[in-house]
């Protein structure tokens, strides 16, 4: 039975060898989706929000609806 | 370094309570004699991370295998297959595919889960009839739906959650 010698050294860097660039490619892959996919999107939203935003009607319109203790709805 | 010695006092300890504990069942049990083992020799076994078990599976040869044995001292060459397996067996009780061969185990795994599961369904089932105290008036759809009127009056989350999705002027869902 002759069996080829098998392999001796280097195996943890031909792992890396394999392994690292798709490590560092999923890694920064996933920043950059969620760079453009959630972090944009929301200070987009943000901006957008308070770009138009007033905040004496809003509050006029929460303390028409009664949640307010001590603003009491105008009519009372 | 004393930690070491007591390991040894508790290792010793054990020992003498298995055997004791052998002793003690030879003598309770008069009529059925058990084949007690040695534990404090050298035992053999097969286990898939134990390539090379502590002493060979056959103790006693009979006349046959010592001259096999005695024929392995000299060149491997001169062996045929069926003495070389026959050699192996003596040494070993499984080869690796016997040990690893599959079993029907999972069966009874998985039904014992699905039984107990079954069993634990009935259970949860008794407990909501002659258990569980009458349900809160907070989940009915009216107080429910005061409650959502309550949050969007607050402005709850309304640049991405719960008001964003509610359209203010018309007094609908988006």
């Amino acid at each position: 039975m002759s069996v080829p010698k098998p392999m001796m050294r280097g195996l943890l860097a031909k792992r890396l060898r394999f392994h690292l660039p798709i490590a560092f490619t999923v890694a920064i892959a996933a920043s950059l989706a969620y760079k453009f996919m959630v972090a944009e999107p929301r200070k987009r939203a943000y901006a957008d929000f308070y770009k138009n935003y007033d905040a004496v009607k809003e509050f006029n319109a929460m303390r028409e609806a009664g949640i307010f203790e001590s603003a009491r709805p105008s009519g009372e | 370094m004393l930690r070491l010695t007591r390991v040894g006092g508790l290792l010793a300890r054990r020992a003498t309570a298995g055997l004791s504990t052998g002793a003690s069942r030879m003598a309770s049990h008069g009529h059925e004699i058990t084949e007690t083992v040695d534990m404090s020799k050298p035992m053999y076994c097969d286990r898939v991370d134990t390539p090379l078990p502590d002493k060979p599976y056959k103790d006693v040869l009979t006349e046959a295998e010592k001259s096999l044995k005695q024929k392995e001292k000299g060149p491997w060459g001169q062996l045929s297959k069926e003495e070389k397996i026959a050699l192996y067996r003596l040494m070993f009780c499984q080869t690796y595919p016997e040990m690893k061969r599959r079993t029907d185990e999972w069966k009874t795994v998985f039904g014992g889960i699905f039984f107990f599961i079954g069993f634990v369904g009935l259970v949860v089932w008794w407990q909501r009839i002659y258990v569980y105290p009458p349900r809160p008036k907070t989940f009915e759809d009216e107080y429910m739906a005061q409650q959502v009127k309550r949050m969007l009056d607050m402005r709850v989350n309304p640049i991405e959650g719960l008001s964003s999705k509610w359209d203010y002027d018309k007094g609908q869902w988006k």
